[in-house]
């Protein structure tokens, strides 16, 4: 039981951890594939 | 008799031309090079059509006359010929959005993808996974749940340690969940929408979408954990042919004997390993899009080797544009993922409601001595030569 509940906190740990990662390492979609420098919207 | 000759010489001459011409007739002269009613015939009836034609139709601005000349304003380029460039997607594109998926604006492996991924592959793999359920019933029906035959001796064995569990419990939690909202992801469209309404379905899929995604990392690492840990267990050896022979002893009274994992669990294994693995991977190139392309180098390596053709089918596409990649891993990604859910579908019944004492196993770690002497009784030699060398030496 107790390898089981460490498994459930470790699963949540990796889970967020993993998103803040790629969160903050600029790994999402729009970071890699939006050019918001090159587009002039105010014109 | 020289006349005569000279006057055949003269004949066949004249006539080579003409052959000649005949050989290499157009068969679009007649519509100017444009398609032809056959052509059309034949895309209607789903049969293939030779679409070079129109697929180097694309321009020649090498032969055009100057675009400051009358009629030379396209560079050698009608609007027709751009069109055809951007459809076959041989264009010279250029794009503000970045990525490599900005420069393809026209792919046509969009509506077969879409057409397999709403159609076939709902009803297949809903059948597959409800399919392996009714069985799964059926089997429990018939044989009943398999029941330790012994005396029960009240001593136990560990047979997983802690970290063992922790791998398992996490690869285990991790799947279901994966499986879950995957299968939300699915068949989201298709029946969730129709049933719950774009609004509910909204809010639920951009949840389920940041927990696969999230979720998947935890899977990569239970997956490792356990392949490091149970790997040398699960090598083949002569134990398993004899246990496959015997069918694993599922129906009548015989235990054929095991290892620590028997055959049965092995195939398990190495389904969890190899299928898994593939996940992971087609996983990972669905979540940095574009980034890993693998199908077209893994098709062009396979028509390397002529594979097609020992099936009979035509060489699988290459090149593929970047939409078709992901298209691929998609697909790729929910069959291999169904195949191993109706894997596990079996591996949670006979860990659980299947077969008495086969919990413990992963529940406290210790099992019956009587248990495990009936399904790994050469585990179970193992283990106690062990404890009596370890008697020894103290």
């Amino acid at each position: 039981m107790k390898a089981f509940l460490i498994a459930m906190v470790a699963l949540v740990v990796i889970t967020v951890g993993a998103n803040q990662v790629l969160t903050l390492g600029n790994f999402s979609s729009e970071a890699v594939s939006a050019s918001t420098g090159n587009v002039r919207i105010d014109d | 008799m020289l006349r005569l000759l000279a006057v055949f010489l003269l004949m066949f001459g004249l006539s080579v031309p003409a052959l000649a011409q005949e050989a290499t007739v157009d068969p679009r002269a007649e519509t100017g090079g444009a398609q032809t009613l056959d052509d059309i015939m034949r895309r209607q009836s789903q049969q293939k059509v030779d679409d070079t034609f129109r697929r180097s139709e694309t321009g020649d601005p090498e032969a055009a006359a100057p675009i400051t000349a009358p009629l030379g304003t396209r560079g050698g380029q009608s609007d027709a010929d751009l069109w055809r460039a951007l459809r076959y997607d041989t264009a010279d594109v250029t794009t503000q959005a970045r990525g490599p998926a900005a420069k393809t604006l026209i792919q046509d492996g969009g509506m077969w993808w879409l057409k397999f991924r709403e159609g076939p592959l709902l009803t297949y793999g809903a059948a597959l996974l409800g399919g392996t359920l009714v069985l799964l019933a059926l089997f429990y029906l018939i044989r009943g749940r398999i029941r330790i035959k012994g005396a029960k001796t009240g001593r136990t064995i560990t047979r997983f340690s802690g970290v063992e569990r922790f791998g398992h419990w996490l690869l285990a939690a991790s799947f279901l969940i994966l499986g879950v909202t995957g299968l939300i992801s699915l068949f989201g469209r298709k029946v969730l929408i129709p049933a719950f309404g774009h609004e509910a379905f909204s809010t639920l899929a951009i949840g389920t979408k940041w927990v696969h995604n999230n979720v998947s990392w935890a899977f990569m690492v239970a997956l490792v954990i356990i392949f490091v840990f149970w790997v040398i267990h699960n090598l083949p050896d002569r134990t398993d042919l004899h246990w496959l022979a015997k069918g694993g002893g599922i129906f009548g009274n015989s235990h054929p004997p095991a290892k620590k994992f028997n055959a049965g669990q092995k195939l398990i294994f190495w389904s969890v390993i190899v299928l898994g693995g593939s996940i992971s991977v087609s996983g990972i190139s669905l979540l940095f899009p574009f980034e890993f392309n693998m199908f077209g180098a893994t098709f062009a390596k396979l028509n390397d080797w002529g594979v097609a053709g020992w099936v009979g089918s035509d060489p699988l596409p290459y090149p593929l544009s970047p939409q078709e990649e992901m298209q691929y891993a998609q697909l790729w990604h929910a069959i291999v993922s169904l195949v191993l859910t109706a894997i596990i579908f079996a591996h949670i019944y006979i860990g659980s409601i299947g077969m008495e004492g086969a919990f413990d196993a992963m529940g406290s770690g210790d099992v019956e001595e009587q248990w495990a002497r009936e399904h790994h009784s050469l585990w179970v030699d193992e283990v106690q030569e062990a404890e009596l060398r370890q008697g020894r030496k103290a």
